[in-house]
């Protein structure tokens, strides 16, 4: 008997339900209906917390299923919050300059308006000329194109570059730790044409919806977060379900049996590689102009490692389990480093969380690995033998 | 006159003895006229007497002249050095530099010497100056002399170098006078003989002069000029753009000057009539052909200066000769200086070479040092310890706590290295019973767990020490630089660190070749079942393998806090760098982690010489090089080979 892919995969509608009442519930209590129990801030932590699980859940695909430890999934987040990022400060600019420019006598040539923002924009870093990459930062739907084209043809081509030469294990881990440094260090570069350190900022301000209140916008982006995290989770469930599903995790668990069984296993990796890598850079478009700025820290190494720890808290090799993870962690960090977590008095010392959260999450994440390899996901699993 | 000088110097410093009878004030009677009223041309008379005379009072008295401080006292016609405080004038005798009482400015009568003459007071100053029995002083003399050369320094510098008691100070001013020699003696062989003794010299000062001999401004004219000193005539289109020619032809007058569009647009807003300009309404204005159309209608009717056509630019700069020429007149002395100047910054290049290589040696031992200890616990046990970089910071650590109780350096950094290679080895043995033992099986989990423990440590060493940078200071016959010429120089830190890579190799290679505990961990390397089964305990041989590796780090820790700053991020800024210098170099070869940091030192060198503007870019670039090196070795340069080889 043939069973359908809910049936497979319970989790799925239990996932989905759980996030639709989150996001309905966040919504009614949000600023927007009036009842603001929840701040528009905290939608937007929210909102982002969304976005990181939807990339959380890509690592997982990418580590969990297929056995790849990639520490650069971060820097495709970083790449579609750019390419978002690109346009949403060019247009938002480029109002700006056009309202200036309108008090003049004569109507500004379109040279003068490229020359204002260029000024407007580059100014910071010593310079007044588009890049090239900037050429189509003028058009949404070519820059939302290349939220996925960009991280998609770089994993394509790093992957292809990797899978070929057969560089496994913990090499391919290091080498995607290089890429993500690179890409990083270059972004640090003044001259790069994106603004060095500075980064891109203001992203929260919409083009086209100036007097819109950021009360709506955060709900929207936060609505939207909750429908590219549900899309994202059941494409990946279909995904490690079906028969590829089946190969793809006998790539985790033997790969040269499974090329010796005649699968052309470099093909099934890179599939899962590009893939992740553009649902990680949709995510990445999602969060930065909820976030509001972006540089290339984001960027840097130790976030793609943050990733893998989300997910192996979180546990892999369940969908779920990385979106716990992601939300648990992430949203648990803030609340220590944002002080609400409250001191402990130790008669001679006093624990400031802000100063200890990173020892304590280093201890608990040695802990995890050694102890619960199954991380929190594996809490459901318990449950669910009980029921039986 | 400074050949009288000098004469008169010279002869001041043969026959010292002759002037001890004359008191300075008879002096000055003498030329009671010269001094209070001193002129150009008068005012010789009365330097080579003072010179002459070789008083040593007589220095203070020029200096005081100099600075309109001399006085007569119109009563007795001596003259006084005056103070002037508080509306009294306090006098001083010049002879004894004692106060003979004070006056009011009715009986006194002010010398004030004129530009030209206190100018030729200071020249007579500085060849006082130059020949001072106080070394400090002829020094600082020396040092003025080299920050503002000029022409009427050369004789005296010249006249004072015989007699220079200092030999260092002599070979200085020797140089200098060479120098000024080039630039500015009299005749054309004087300058010729000087340049072409100067062409041995790599320093910035000489190249410095020869660069002002052949310093060069553009010229434009329609033929180049008679008789000019011509560099270079410069080709439109290859030497200097069509612009920038143009740019030259309106700064010399030869041309109009262009319109620019914020011209263009300030002249049309200066026009606007009743919503039109030009005949064009200025709504439609909003293009550069549109502006250009109408301004050409506002020039056509008088109103504005007409634009320069593209045709009318060409034609101006076709009808134009473009040169470089030389501020030095003569030809001969130009070539010759052009000539020094090639053969000097040949041998600089080639220097610059050397010294790159040696900028890339001590780099490579430094990757070495950080990623060695990773080499051995990564190629032996095939464990990714991501907490390598904070034993390198532990390791730094330690050194600074030393530091902080025994104030010596030399005596803290001998202790500081065996006890750092001691705590990171408790540490890296701890580390590898509580943890890393039982994820043997899952390499990728060891590499999460480590990181784990990196972030904590990290952490904790911030909480510990502050986030400021902690400074571990060297002994002192550290420091400073071996230098072999003005371009060649390693600082004796690096030398240090280098010297250390070396006995550490040597000393890994030992243990691993020549010992049994190398024989045991080369065993279970190449297979740990078999090993196993040989009486050979793999646990204590991996204990023992990671707490080396761990303990290697903590004295590259020391060694590196040694010449950069010792922060709780310093292991995070070598772990990149020392995984890639082992995965380059080949997985479980010392030789191949010694292959693997001289190709990364001498390419980010190598990279940084070629941009030298932007390390970020330099490192950028050898990240990609590594990644694409990669694909064609995976194994790294020393791959095994056989069984050992499997994964």
């Amino acid at each position: 008997m043939r069973k359908t892919f809910i049936s497979q995969n319970p989790s799925v509608l239990w996932f989905i339900l759980a996030l639709a009442i989150f996001t309905v519930v966040v919504t009614i209590l949000s600023e927007v209906t009036g009842i603001g129990l929840i701040s528009t801030s905290f939608v937007k932590t929210l909102g982002k917390t969304l976005c990181l699980c939807l990339v959380a859940i890509a690592m997982d695909v990418v580590w969990g299923y297929c056995g790849i430890l990639s520490l650069g999934h971060f820097a495709f987040f970083g790449i579609g919050g750019y390419a978002v990022g690109m346009w949403l400060m060019y247009a938002r600019t480029e109002g700006i300059v056009i309202e200036s420019l309108a008090g003049q006598p004569l109507p500004p040539t379109p040279q003068e308006i490229s020359d204002a923002i260029g000024n407007q924009i580059f100014g910071v870093v010593g310079s007044s000329e588009f890049p090239l990459i900037w050429g189509f930062a003028d058009s949404l739907f070519l820059q939302l194109l290349m939220v996925i084209l960009v991280p998609g043809l770089l994993a394509l081509v790093f992957g292809w570059l990797a899978f070929r030469s057969r560089v496994t294990g913990v090499y391919l881990s290091i080498l995607t730790q290089a890429m993500t440094l690179a890409l990083a260090l270059y972004l640090f570069q003044n001259d790069s044409g994106l603004r060095g350190n500075n980064g891109l900022s203001g992203l929260q301000n919409i083009p086209g919806y100036e007097d819109t209140s950021q009360a709506v916008i955060s709900i929207v982006f936060f609505i939207a977060s909750a429908i590219a995290l549900a899309a994202g989770y059941i494409f990946f469930a279909w995904i490690v379900s079906g028969k590829m599903g089946s190969v793809v995790k006998g790539i985790r668990d033997n790969e040269a049996r499974v090329r010796f069984l005649g699968y052309h296993v470099e093909s099934y990796k890179l599939f899962i590689f590009t893939t992740t890598a553009v649902v990680a850079g949709i995510a990445g478009a999602l969060y930065y102009p909820q976030a509001g700025i972006i540089n290339p820290g984001e960027i840097a190494p130790i976030a793609s490692i943050y990733l893998a720890v989300w997910v192996a808290i979180g546990g892999r090799g369940r969908l779920y389990g990385a979106a716990i993870g992601a939300a648990f962690v992430s949203l648990l960090s803030s609340w220590f480093t944002g002080g609400g977590a409250p001191n402990i008095n130790l008669g001679f010392y006093v624990i400031q969380w802000t100063d200890w959260w990173l020892v304590l999450l280093g201890f608990s994440f040695v802990a995890v690995t050694l102890f619960f390899p199954k991380g929190i996901g594996g809490l459901f699993d318990l449950l669910v033998r009980k029921q039986q | 006159m400074f050949r009288l000088l000098s004469l008169a110097l010279t002869l001041w410093l043969t026959i010292p003895a002759v002037a001890v009878a004359q008191s300075l004030q008879d002096i000055l009677q003498t030329h009671n006229e010269e001094v209070l009223n001193p002129g150009r041309q008068s005012v010789s008379v009365v330097l080579d007497d003072l010179i002459a005379s070789g008083l040593p009072q007589a220095l203070p008295f020029l200096e005081a002249w100099r600075d309109r401080e001399i006085v007569q006292r119109s009563t007795d016609g001596l003259f006084f050095r005056a103070a002037e405080a508080g509306g009294t004038i306090t006098l001083t005798d010049l002879d004894t530099a004692e106060v003979v009482g004070t006056s009011v400015s009715a009986e006194l009568t002010e010398s004030r010497p004129n530009g030209g003459v206190r100018r030729a007071i200071g020249d007579a100053l500085v060849q006082f100056q130059l020949s001072d029995p106080d070394i400090s002083r002829r020094q600082a003399a020396v040092d003025a002399i080299a920050r503002s050369m000029d022409a009427s320094q050369l004789a005296p510098l010249a006249a004072s170098i015989a007699a220079e008691p200092d030999p260092d100070l002599k070979e200085v001013k020797t140089r200098l006078a060479g120098m000024l020699g080039a630039l500015f003696a009299e005749t054309q062989e004087a300058r010729i003989a000087a340049i072409e003794a100067l062409s041995g010299d790599l320093s910035v000062d000489v190249r410095a002069v020869l660069n002002t001999i052949l310093a060069t401004s553009p010229g434009v004219a329609v033929s180049v000029p008679e008789g000019a000193n011509i560099a270079q005539v410069l080709v439109v289109g290859t030497d200097l753009s069509a612009t920038d020619a143009y740019t030259r032809l309106v700064a010399a007058e030869l041309a109009p000057a262009l319109i620019p569009n914020n011209a263009i647009r300030d002249a049309l807003v200066a026009n606007i009539d009743g919503g039109m300009v030009g005949g064009l309404p200025v709504a439609s204005l909003d293009t550069d052909a549109a502006r250009a159309t109408a301004y050409d209608t506002l020039a056509a009717a008088g109103t504005v200066a007409p634009r320069v056509t593209a045709e009318q630019q060409a034609e101006a700069v076709a009808a134009h000769t473009f040169y470089l020429q030389y501020a030095e007149p003569d030809p001969v002395i130009t070539d010759a200086a052009r000539f020094a100047l090639d053969a000097i910054e040949t041998k600089v290049a080639l220097s610059q070479t050397v010294d790159l290589g040696l900028d890339a040696l001590s780099l490579a031992s430094i990757y070495f040092l950080a990623a060695i200890g990773l080499a051995i616990t990564f190629g032996v046990m095939g464990v990714i310890n991501m907490a390598h970089g904070e034993f390198i910071m532990m390791g730094a650590y330690t050194g600074f706590v030393v530091q902080q109780f025994v104030p010596d350096y030399t005596l803290s950094i001998i202790i500081a290295l065996p006890l750092a290679f001691a705590i990171t080895f408790g540490a890296g043995v701890t580390m590898e019973r509580l943890v890393i033992r039982h994820l043997y099986h899952r390499p990728l989990e060891t590499l999460l767990a480590t990181f784990g423990i990196s972030i904590a440590l990290q952490q904790l060493a911030k909480n510990i020490f502050g986030t400021q940078a902690r400074p571990l200071t060297s002994p002192e016959w550290l420091d400073g630089a071996l230098v072999f010429n003005d371009v060649i120089a390693i600082s004796y830190i690096r030398i240090a660190i280098f010297v250390l890579a070396l006995l550490f190799l040597a000393l890994i290679l030992f243990v691993l070749k020549r010992t049994r505990l190398g024989l045991e961990v080369r065993a279970v390397t190449q297979n740990p079942g078999m090993a196993a089964s040989m009486g050979i305990n793999p646990d204590r041989i991996n204990m023992l393998t990671f707490g080396l590796g761990s303990g290697i780090a903590g004295i590259a820790g020391v060694a590196i806090g040694l010449y950069a700053k010792v922060t709780s991020e310093m292991g995070a800024d070598y772990i990149v760098q020392s995984f890639m210098t082992v995965v380059v170099g080949g997985v479980g070869n010392v030789w191949g982690t010694l292959a693997g940091a001289s190709l990364i030192g001498f390419l980010q060198k190598g990279i940084e010489w070629l941009n030298p503007s932007n390390t970020l870019a330099a490192q950028t670039y050898m990240i990609l090089f590594i990644i694409l090196f990669i694909q064609f070795r995976p194994k790294g340069i020393v791959a095994l080979k056989g069984r050992a080889a499997a994964d």
